[in-house]
């Protein structure tokens, strides 16, 4: 449960404790933190286009003579808005103008920007706005305090007579103002007050407000945005890698006699990984590798196809599994049970498929290290990982952050994967060239690192009354975390809590839960994919108490509204999704409407969707309702669209899409095969946030897990049938 | 070498015929606005236009191109350009970003073509361009909110 430590790390961060002891450590974390060691106003304007920042000064704020003030956001930007997003929380705090607002990526420095949720520096779970929340409100009052100290002490006036407003500094008495820009370099030679006051929600102008735009809603509608895929440097060559057509495949023998023909072509090499082909461009690169002919030793490779593992998942879900959750005694209850209804769901292997498929650029530089410029989501294992194959310190890797085209999980690996290779490569080419490693679509969809292949058995008894009584789930799938960095922190007693969340922490009231785990091993890569446990966990909760409450002859939402009486805020959404959805409104023949609950990465989400289904079961969505808690919104703008997003990302998905094997080999190779959801697919959506002031939590994945089930639960009320196994097309659904 | 026309200039470039559009202009031209997704016609990320017409840059040979006259997301102007960009900044429709000059280039075809589009026009123009983030809704309200802008 990812969720669980965020809410513990949440918690730390919010306690007095815990507080004390970021004025220790962080003290220097959070405030020293923000000051550049040599002053805090730079030579040079602040760029218009935002990209990687400079390095040197090591802080959050930087404040230029011209008056914009820049925020070094540590997170990476992969379309969730989260430059913006932690760009408007300073400004609040200095009642800043938006307008000379703007946003850079931070170096890597896991001193200066670790996520403290994970203690490197990276982003992930949702967690970016709640991890920064408190730091990037304390950087932005201290630079306003220090910025009106300076001009309280110029104009020999008392720092309490001194206002800010839209980014001028203001003594009204004395009619005197100033503007950032003329006051910062005095400002930074103050010392960082130790105690600042936070502005109260109610004083909010910034955050909350639906007019402020993106950052990047200019360079990203005019070409100009600079992704990993665009960076060009100085001599640089372009680098594509031929793999294992099997997971667990090693290179037997090349022979490359014919791609060095291609022309263009520089150089193959042979590594563990691979066969690389070096070329002066992509195609050439492209070409060349598809001129080889290497012979592959699947000695250690996965040989089964997607059928025969599923067929082994089966038998595995009836053995006893490694205990998650118990309590009570679910095997008595349902003996005892009036009803008990049961299903197996099958959740498939799943591409992340990012629009820019996943590339790195890396200079060796002479001091022995190297610069990586990706759409950097780990930066803290990958300046680890590269060190390592280099021989160098850690912090000679510099990293620069760029916008990265999506990564819904995919751009953050344990081991940095395509970073690793992309150095591999540039270290084997002798640093003749700065590398550019670039993986094909068809690299992206064979190329592993996909949400696990799930199977669940789930068993729930009724008592007499139409009562939940007993609940006992087998899960079955690999384990992403175990052999990893982060197996001590996320594997315990077997379980790795990646698997279970959203199901061994089910918030319905039942007395006796048992739900346990298989994680059998497989050389086919797996990750974490937008919202990860929760999407298949979610799924198997929320229809299978779909089927109970048809069982117990009850109305879907009042249901489920009886067995979450201790979660208000889950029967908040609950409540208003489904009075906005006309819940309970009669719909005509070959319709019907579904409904599902969650909670993950602590947000609270509820889905209803129309649908329609034609009599060659075609399921068409006609309209889908969302409501969503996510704590003191930041920018609603950004949550409506992620939350939309996450929407569409989890459906289309739903509809049709699976990474299948046949005797180890992926099925599918680019989007004719795994076909993204299109524009004219896109149910129309609306969106309801409540209001909260709440601590924020994230937007980026909690948007996924209920939508699926709430259109298998409107296919159900419009078909009477169940959908258990995914995609939809597994079902009988085309 | 092969002369192409690019946003009004003349460009030589020594490469062979058949290397596709999109990586001259990527890897030869510094013109990386047009993007890479999937090298098969099935994204859309590499749309520009050819006399005015949207087509796929991964799946257009160099020496098809020559004689025609390219405009990518760098160079394309006009007032229906300047519509489309404005309404897509006005509605925020932008999340990670790269599937957006193909988008952008899909709709300015199609409102050049057509000033008011109705939905299942925008469906036949724009499902060609895959968008991860499904920023589907906010690029349908752009395109209607620059046909409006236009007076059409």
């Amino acid at each position: 449960m990812l969720n669980q430590l965020i809410k513990q790390a949440a918690a730390d961060v919010a306690s007095p404790s815990r507080r004390g002891f970021l004025k220790g450590a962080g003290g220097a974390l959070v405030l020293g933190a923000m000051l550049p060691r040599t002053g805090f106003a730079s030579e040079a304007a602040a760029p218009k286009v935002v990209g990687p920042a400079d390095p040197r000064p090591q802080a959050f704020i930087r404040i230029a003579a011209d008056d914009t003030v820049t925020v070094l956001v540590k997170h990476l930007d992969k379309g969730q808005g989260i430059m913006t997003g932690l760009t408007t929380i300073v400004a609040e705090e200095l009642d800043a103008d938006w307008a000379q607002m703007r946003g850079a990526f931070a170096p890597a420095d896991g001193a200066l920007y670790a996520n403290h949720f994970f203690g490197i520096q990276g982003t992930g779970g949702s967690t970016a706005v709640a991890n920064s929340w408190d730091e990037l409100r304390m950087a932005g009052a201290a630079a306003r305090a220090m910025l009106v100290a300076t001009a309280a002490a110029r104009w020999s006036v008392p720092a309490s007579s001194v206002t800010v407003e839209k980014g001028v500094v203001r003594h009204a008495a004395s009619n005197r103002s100033a503007r950032f820009g003329e006051l910062a370099e005095d400002a930074a030679k103050l010392p960082v007050p130790q105690n600042v006051a936070l502005k109260d929600a109610k004083d909010y102008k910034l955050i909350g407000n639906p007019s402020l735009h993106r950052l990047d809603h200019v360079s990203k509608t005019d070409g100009t945005a600079i992704f990993a895929m665009d960076i060009r440097r100085p001599g640089q060559v372009t680098a594509v890698l031929a793999r294992s057509p099997r997971f667990g495949g090693t290179v037997k023998s090349v022979d490359a006699a014919a791609a060095k023909q291609v022309p263009g072509v520089l150089e193959v090499l042979t590594l563990p990984a691979g066969v690389a082909v070096v070329a002066r461009n992509t195609w050439a690169a492209m070409k060349g590798r598809e001129a080889l002919t290497v012979e592959w030793d699947d000695a250690k490779a996965e040989m089964r196809g997607t059928e025969e593992m599923l067929a082994d998942y089966r038998k595995l879900a009836d053995q006893p599994g490694n205990v998650a959750t118990d309590t009570g005694d679910a095997a008595k209850a349902l003996a005892g049970a009036a009803k008990v209804v049961e299903a197996e769901f099958v959740f498939p292997y799943l591409a992340h498929a990012p629009m820019e498929p996943l590339n790195a650029t890396v200079e060796l530089t002479p001091d022995g290290g190297c610069t990586i410029w990706a759409g950097s989501q780990f930066q803290g294992v990958e300046q680890k990982v590269a060190a390592g194959i280099l021989g160098c310190k850690p912090e000679q890797v510099v990293i620069n952050t760029v916008w990265a085209g999506g990564s819904f999980g995919r751009r953050a690996t344990p081991d940095a994967d395509y970073i690793a290779e992309a150095v591999t490569i540039a270290k084997a080419y002798g640093g003749k060239a700065p590398v550019h490693l670039v993986w094909t679509r068809e690299d992206d969809i064979r190329g592993g690192r996909y949400r696990p292949l799930f199977l669940h058995k789930v068993k729930a008894g009724l008592d007499a009354s139409g009562k939940l009584v007993a609940w006992r789930q087998s899960i079955v799938g690999q384990s992403f975390m175990i052999g990893t960095l982060f197996e001590g922190f996320m594997v315990k007693n077997g379980v790795d809590a990646t698997a279970v969340e959203g199901a061994s922490d089910m918030a319905y009231a039942v007395p006796n839960l048992h739900v346990d785990l298989h994680s059998p091993p497989s050389p086919v890569t797996t990750l974490w994919w937008r919202s990860v446990g929760h999407t298949h966990t979610a799924y198997a909760k929320e229809v299978m108490i779909d089927e109970l409450a048809a069982a117990a002859g009850k109305d879907p939402v009042a249901f489920r509204l009886e067995m979450l009486k201790d979660h208000p805020r889950l029967q908040g959404v609950l409540k208003l999704a489904a009075e906005k959805a006309g819940w309970g409104q009669p719909l005509p023949k070959g319709k019907g409407r579904g409904i599902a609950v969650h909670e993950s990465f602590s947000s609270f989400v509820a889905h209803v969707a129309e649908v329609s289904v034609d009599e060659q079961g075609r399921v068409t969505i006609d309209r889908v309702v969302c409501a969503v808690d996510c704590g003191q919104v930041v920018n609603p703008n950004i949550v409506e669209a992620q939350v939309s997003g996450g929407t569409g990302w989890a459906i289309g998905h739903a509809l049709r899409d699976e990474i299948t094997l046949t005797g180890g080999v992926v099925d599918q190779s680019n989007f004719d095969g795994y076909q993204p959801l299109r524009n004219s697919e896109m149910p129309p959506i609306e969106v309801h946030i409540l209001p909260s002031t709440a601590r924020p939590t994230g937007v980026g994945e909690p948007g996924v897990p209920t939508a699926a089930p709430a259109v298998a639960n409107a296919v159900f009320a419009a078909t009477g049938k169940r959908l258990h196994h995914l995609p939809f097309t597994r079902s009988g659904m085309v | 070498m092969i002369r192409l026309n690019i946003n009004g200039q003349d460009r030589d470039v020594d490469v062979p015929g058949d290397m596709p559009l999109l990586w001259v202009l990527r890897d030869e031209l510094n013109l990386t606005g047009t993007k890479f997704g999937c090298g098969i016609a099935q994204c859309g990320a590499c749309t520009v236009h050819m006399d005015g017409t949207p087509i796929r840059a991964c799946q257009t040979p160099a020496e098809s191109a020559a004689g025609t006259k390219i405009t990518t997301i760098e160079g394309v102007s006009g007032t229906v350009a300047q519509a489309v960009q404005a309404a897509w900044q006005k509605l925020d429709v932008v999340q990670c970003g790269y599937c957006q000059s193909g988008q952008i280039m899909s709709a300015v075809a199609l409102l050049t073509d057509n000033r008011n589009p109705t939905d299942d026009d925008i469906d036949a123009a724009m499902d060609g361009n895959v968008c991860r983030c499904a920023t589907y809704p906010r690029i349908r309200a752009a395109i209607k909110d620059a046909a409006k802008a236009m007076g059409a």
